[in-house]
């Protein structure tokens, strides 16, 4: 049972930050229908913005993770503008392409500066670990699983109460309404890859200080998030966020059980087994809407 | 009057008359070239035949028929471990391998196709990325097959007791297989079928209006385009002799789609110079660097991220710059212009 709890808990801190990078990319495909492979390489930087911050300067965590969002917004600004925009009308592949191309530039950009060993993290969290309950637990995971929840508040507050928000609803609704009632439109895409930029810097920050340590595979959180945005319906915000959790949970229940059985890896292939048994029995996944109708 | 009216003429294959005796000087320069590469340019050369039949595959399926796949490198493992276990265990001759390898291949591919072709385009992306990881896994934990993560060893391609046990051997198979396919690719772009793909791909609702089985010709494209990845995948192995999950990651699926994006979508001649171009980047990467490292020491370590960087801004740059890929720029040089005369080859 303890067991049990306990992969229940690493799902569901690690289920948050899919959360948080897969909100970033159901806000870009929600926008300009495009599916952003450079999600995990959005996270990756951030973590190591972060850690070149904390290593250069005295400035506490929290502002050295508020510094690192403010960065990626402007990235995220940067790259929609430079790199997105030429391309905006063209068939879904080139747009697909290029974020595969952004995300190797982005991970040549990691290796070059900083290299491919493993890099500390400093220990921001407080190590020894919480009683709750019978359950020994990480203060990190606390702190983490408090950080993800407060974003999450935040950005659908975002969208449900401002103007903004709203702009940016009636945009993924329809871009010829929302163009027609006054909404500057490419003011809401560049706004998605900068608010997509950031929580997945966000998620990226909180993995390396719960890890203790950044590398070259955090980008791979890019590539999980797909099964949970599957799961969750691809234009759906609350799908994002619960489809995240059940994800994380999952792959966490099946590395516990199923792996002691096949030696090793199922953490990794379950997800993607969940992926194509939801395209077959339920595509629009939890909570997704007319997009995945049949052709 | 329309009596008058003429059938549109049919496409033919060559857009001018120069066309044919052109393609029989290169192939018989192509044919020819073995007797003088080094071996290391040799290999270099089977690897851009091998990437050519590859590109071609998801040429049909995304340039023509407009669905994405991120699977290629799981199909050519299926094709790969099949020709290891066929040619291995049974000792079979790779003319037979090879055409079960590309079976296999698209059996395969139709077992993740089927759910998500029924869908958009965009899902066909996800459920062949989701093949990639189960096929590695199967890879890596089907141990009496596949040799787990050591890899297994593929027996050199043969025929009667003749073995292809080399590079020079093996780029006359190589080569003579991807002439074959890409004239079948070529002619299909002409038939019933390649025009329905392209239907398809530009307006799927009108194309079922006007009574094209839809999810049949998606699904046979599909097909298509993973028996030519699985052939792809068996000339690997037979090149490498040696196959292990490793040679087969995702950033391999992405050379593919990026051969097709550099090379033309769509295009029989941007699927062979998108193979060349971006089997060519690193080896001319890997030149350049290692002579500039005697003055910058440090180049050798930044190699690998100056080759990802490279190759990520070759994607970016080329469909800002030609959306429409190197066969577009091909066809409209100045010289093939003057060859043309005003027979249309801005076409």
């Amino acid at each position: 049972m303890e067991f049990f709890l306990q992969l229940l808990l690493n799902g569901l801190v690690v289920g948050g930050i899919y959360a948080l990078v897969a909100l970033g990319f159901v806000i870009i495909y929600k926008a300009s229908s495009t599916l952003n492979f450079a999600q995990g390489e959005f996270l990756m930087l951030g973590a190591y913005i972060c850690l070149a911050i904390l290593d250069r300067s005295r400035v506490p965590f929290a502002v050295a993770f508020a510094l690192t969002l403010l960065f990626s917004v402007a990235l995220g600004l940067l790259l929609e503008r430079v790199v997105l925009r030429p391309l905006l009308g063209q068939p879904v592949i080139s747009m697909i392409m290029v974020t595969l191309g952004l995300s190797s530039v982005l991970k040549a950009l990691v290796q070059g500066v900083w290299g491919t060993d493993t890099r500390p993290f400093p220990a921001v969290f407080a190590t020894e670990p919480v009683m709750l309950g019978p359950l020994p637990v990480s203060q990190g995971y606390l702190w983490s699983l408090g950080c993800v929840a407060v974003l999450l508040v935040v950005l659908t507050a975002f969208f449900r109460l401002t103007r903004l928000g709203l702009a940016m609803r009636a945009t993924s609704f329809s871009q010829e309404v929302a163009l027609s009632m006054g909404i500057p439109v490419r003011r809401i895409f560049a706004l998605s890859w900068s608010i997509a930029a950031a929580v997945s810097a966000a998620g990226g920050i909180l993995l390396g200080a719960m890890r203790g340590g950044v590398d070259g595979s955090l980008a791979f959180y890019g590539l999980k998030v797909i099964p949970v945005v599957i799961l969750g319906g691809l234009d759906s915000i609350s799908g994002a966020i619960a489809g995240g959790l059940i994800i994380g949970v999952l792959e966490n229940l099946s590395g516990g059980y199923l792996d002691p059985l096949v030696g090793g890896g199922a953490k990794d292939v379950a997800p993607f087994v969940a992926l194509v048994l939801i395209l077959m029995f339920r595509p629009t996944g939890l909570f997704g809407t007319a997009h995945a109708r049949r052709a | 009057m329309p009596a008058e009216r003429k059938a549109p003429k049919p496409l033919s294959l060559f857009k001018t008359r120069y066309g044919l005796p052109a393609l029989g000087v290169f192939l018989v320069a192509l044919f020819s070239l073995p007797s003088f590469a080094s071996a290391y340019w040799l290999d270099v050369l089977c690897r851009i035949g091998i990437a050519t039949i590859g590109a071609m595959g998801l040429n049909i399926l995304t340039g023509w028929t407009g669905q994405i796949s991120l699977g290629n490198a799981a199909f050519l493992a299926v094709g790969g471990y099949a020709t290891a276990a066929l040619a291995g265990r049974f000792a079979l001759p790779f003319f037979i391998v090879i055409p079960l390898a590309g079976t296999l291949a698209a059996l395969s591919g139709m077992l993740f196709g089927i759910p998500s072709l029924r869908l958009r385009g965009l899902y066909l992306a996800m459920a062949t990325l989701a093949a990639h990881f189960i096929v590695i896994f199967v890879a890596v934990h089907w141990e009496s097959v596949t040799g787990g993560v050591n890899g297994v060893a593929v027996p050199a391609a043969s025929l009667f007791g003749v073995e292809l046990d080399d590079d020079r051997r093996l780029y006359y198979l190589i080569y003579a297989l991807a002439t074959l396919l890409l004239f079948f690719a070529g002619n299909l772009s002409r038939t019933r079928p390649g025009r329905a793909f392209i239907a398809i791909r530009d307006q799927e609702i009108a194309a079922g209006v006007i009574g094209i089985d839809v999810y049949r010709y998606k699904l046979f494209a599909f097909a298509v385009s993973s028996f030519y990845v699985g052939v792809a995948g068996a000339l690997l192995a037979y090149q490498a002799r040696l196959i292990s999950p490793e040679n087969f990651p995702i950033t391999l699926a992405i050379d593919y789609l990026a051969m097709i994006i550099v090379g033309g979508l769509g295009s029989v001649t941007g699927s062979v110079l998108g193979a060349v171009f971006i089997t060519l980047l690193p080896e001319l990467l890997r030149v350049g660097s290692s002579s500039l490292a005697g003055r910058y020491p440090g180049m050798v370590e930044l190699f690998a991220s100056l080759k990802m960087g490279v190759f990520g801004l070759t994607i970016i740059l080329s469909l800002a710059l030609q959306p429409e890929g190197l066969a577009a720029r091909w066809r409209s040089s100045k010289i093939w212009r003057k060859v043309a005369g005003s027979q249309g080859g801005s076409a």
